[in-house]
């Protein structure tokens, strides 16, 4: 389970119509490239990882062939549910013989069938979990008191305004001076008459656009904390404090310093 | 691989043909309740044709046994769905689809289910009528049938479809009963007791112990040299 | 808590000097820790009722079921690691269906229950696997009528016409007592089963849970299912309104 809270953040939302995935990419050093976070599995799931990339990818794989036997045997999509028990019980086996070791990863599964959208969530634990809505990951506890506060929003929400609260929770697991750009992160998107689509580098770029100018940490729809914008002019943050896993509003007490300095 | 084994190749009871067709408003299907011990009319109480779930029925004509073995699989397939909790219930699409990859890969091993099936049904709101043989062949079809049904039935829905596109409902259980009752005149191993399954967009019904003898008409037999 | 089996807890193979096979009492401490599931035999049915606690308002509504169905007449619900569980329930339904693909008919509740607690007990003998962390109730209507057992990480299987596991296990057993088992309808008994898991949860502890109710009787025609919407609102007022009384009672001999 720690190798999960170490992993960069992840979020998944879902509305009546679709599921939204959205990742933190993580780069090991300047030159390198992103790491990839989003997986596709099947035209209709998406799965989205944090912790060890490795074992994510045995996992993805079991998915893509259970999947793909599915399609070969029935002619028909894998309902989530189905799957998930699958990989369930896949991952329970680990925890429990002496020769094998817990899958060190924690996915978010995005995926729309006969039910609906769905978000499921599973732990080293070879527990899943069937979400409304859920982040992992580094600093996710950020993104989850974003995620709990607009709840109610998600159900009614369009395709443009679900990436929306999506990368508006994934900013919150941001320390301050760090924002989302094409380069680091990716969203994935599957719903009602809409196959699954994966967007990276500067496909990202409609969905983060005027992003950063919203306020931080609840913001948008969420104004009745009267939260100073801790956005880009903020730049000079000596409490990196405020990064931590949870920020609620009691921590950024020194309002009115950060508002004067710059 | 080659242990010297060999599986049988031949059926030995076995039922002959089943028709279906797909009328405005739904889909029919038809078989009669013979079990056939080579030429002697064995059993005459045989329910060829089952209801898998509410969208999808399945019909077989050749080896019984092997039919038996097959519903009992489909059968616990269907109970794994119901204690599953799931949703979605097996469609007849799926159902096709599947039945057709167990076929083909037994016939690969040289160990074929003597099978030829018809399923009927829904899948995703549209009527779905499939036909699956012993070495795997499948397709989708309108009208489908097996064995002698072929032959005689096929071209009669054919022709009536001809006059008439959109079949209903009565029209297409009349053509079904003509057709059994041509098979029953015409095929050695047809039996006039049969079985009819009517799938709809609100389930599947089945009418058992159905007997077409007193609509036959047997008067003609006199005029064929060597009768008695 | 970490001096109790010091040195003989390693693993399922060992015993302590005084005759205790302490893998298997940690396993029960993980039944111990979860929501309470009880099941409730009466003379036409057996009914389930769990307190399912949820962690995160971010789950959806009835995610993480604990009760399952085995197969058409038989159910399970389960207390403790719910991945363990979910392994049994595997195990239990390929039991099922191996039964009647071979007999032709369902497979009778005893037998059931004696197949999952065997393979329960397996997994304490050997040190190259740790004991399932969890309790499994089988509630089945077959040939004898309905029927009810219980198996813990032991593997040792009872049969009851009333049991509890779970956190408040005690106090649940308490209220079981005082029912009539015998003399109730599954009707009737779904709604005291609901008030007893709403006596018995902890509103300061553990604020957010979810009750799962599940039936296996005449009325469900012989079938393990959920209780139907109309009966499982019926069960929940009448928990609800039975839980006001009684604090009510409280109030007044204050």
């Amino acid at each position: 389970m720690e190798a999960v809270k170490q992993g960069s953040a992840t979020v998944g939302v879902k509305s009546s119509s679709h599921a939204v995935l959205v990742a933190l990419k993580r780069a090991s050093s300047e030159l390198a490239a992103h790491q990839k976070k989003i997986m596709p599995i099947d035209k209709h799931i998406a799965v989205s990882i944090s912790g060890l990339t490795a074992d994510a990818r045995v996992l993805s794989r079991f998915m893509r062939t259970e999947c793909l036997n599915e399609q070969f045997a029935h002619n028909q999509a894998l309902s989530l549910n189905k799957l998930m028990e699958r990989v369930g019980a896949k991952m329970q086996i680990a925890t429990q013989r002496y020769d094998k070791r817990p899958y060190g990863v924690g996915l978010l599964l995005a995926g729309f069938d006969e039910d609906g959208p769905h978000i499921y969530q599973t732990c080293p634990s070879a527990n899943y979990y069937d979400c409304q809505a859920m982040a992992i990951g580094a600093r996710s506890q950020s993104a989850r008191t974003y995620l709990e506060r607009h709840l109610d929003e998600f159900r009614s929400s369009t395709r443009e305004e679900l990436i929306r609260h999506a990368l508006r929770a994934l900013r919150d697991t941001l320390p301050n001076d760090v924002e989302l750009t094409n380069k680091n992160c990716s969203i994935a998107i599957v719903g009602k008459g809409e196959d699954l689509s994966i967007y990276d580098d500067d496909d990202v770029n409609p969905y983060l656009e005027g992003l950063d100018q919203e306020e931080r940490r609840g913001g948008a729809g969420g104004a009745r904390d009267a939260q100073p914008p801790a956005a880009p002019t903020a730049a000079a943050e000596e409490d990196d404090a405020a990064s931590a896993p949870p920020p609620p509003p009691t921590d950024e007490q020194p309002q009115g310093d950060s508002m004067e300095t710059d | 691989m080659n242990t010297g084994k060999s599986h049988t190749m031949y059926p030995s009871t076995s039922g002959t043909s089943v028709v279906g067709l797909v009328y405005d408003g739904g889909v029919m299907l038809a078989a009669d309740s013979l079990g056939s011990y080579g030429s002697l009319a064995r059993f005459r109480d045989v329910k060829r044709l089952f209801k898998v779930t509410d969208k999808a029925a399945l019909a077989c004509s050749g080896d019984i046994a092997d039919y038996q073995f097959i519903r009992e699989v489909i059968e616990q397939k269907v109970r794994d769905d119901v204690c599953g909790g799931y949703t979605r219930e097996l469609n007849a699409g799926a159902l096709h689809c599947w039945l057709t990859r167990v076929l083909y890969n037994r016939r690969s091993r040289f160990d074929p289910l003597w099978l030829e099936c018809v399923v009927a049904g829904y899948k995703d709101d549209e009527p779905f009528l499939g036909y699956v043989d012993k070495i795997g062949t499948a397709f989708e079809a309108k009208e489908v049938a097996t064995g002698f049904g072929l032959h005689f039935a096929v071209p009669m829905i054919r022709e009536a479809r001809e006059k008439k596109q959109n079949l209903s409902c009565d029209e297409a259980r009349k053509l079904l009963t003509e057709c059994l009752k041509v098979l029953y005149y015409r095929d050695c191993r047809a039996h006039f007791k049969y079985q009819l399954a009517d799938i709809t967009p609100e389930g599947v019904t089945i009418h058992d112990d159905l007997n077409l003898k007193k609509e036959t008409n047997w008067e003609v037999a006199n005029y064929i040299s060597g009768y008695e | 808590m970490s001096s109790i089996g010091t040195g003989y807890d390693l693993s399922a193979s060992q015993f302590s000097p005084d005759g205790r096979v302490f893998q298997v009492e940690y396993a029960q401490k993980a039944v111990e820790n979860s929501g309470t599931a009880i099941g409730l035999r009466c003379k036409d049915g057996v009914v389930f009722a769990v307190e399912k606690i949820i962690s995160s308002k971010l789950y959806e509504h009835g995610a993480n079921k604990r009760i399952f169905t085995v197969d058409t007449h038989a159910g399970m619900a389960c207390a403790g690691l719910l991945a363990d569980a979910r392994a049994i329930v595997d195990v239990a339904r390929i039991e099922a269906s191996n039964y009647r693909a071979e007999y032709g008919m369902p497979i009778p509740c005893k037998l059931l229950a004696e197949r999952v607690s065997t393979y329960l007990h397996a997994y304490t003998l050997y040190s190259a696997v740790r004991p399932y962390g969890c309790s499994v109730m089988i509630g089945a209507f077959d040939h004898d009528g309905p029927q009810l057992y219980l198996i813990d990480p032991s593997g040792m299987c009872n049969g009851y016409f009333g049991c509890a596991v779970g956190k408040a296990k005690q106090n649940a057993k308490t209220e079981i007592e005082k029912l009539k088992l015998k003399d109730l309808t599954c009707r009737e008994l779904v709604k005291e089963a609901a008030k007893i898991i709403y006596l018995v949860h902890d509103e300061v502890k553990d604020r957010h849970f979810e009750m799962e109710l599940s039936w296996v009787c005449e009325e469900s025609g012989g079938l393990h299912q959920l209780v139907p919407e109309t009966v499982y609102k019926e069960a929940e007022r009448y928990a609800k309104a039975a839980l006001e009384e009684d604090s009510s009672d409280e109030d007044e001999e204050m």
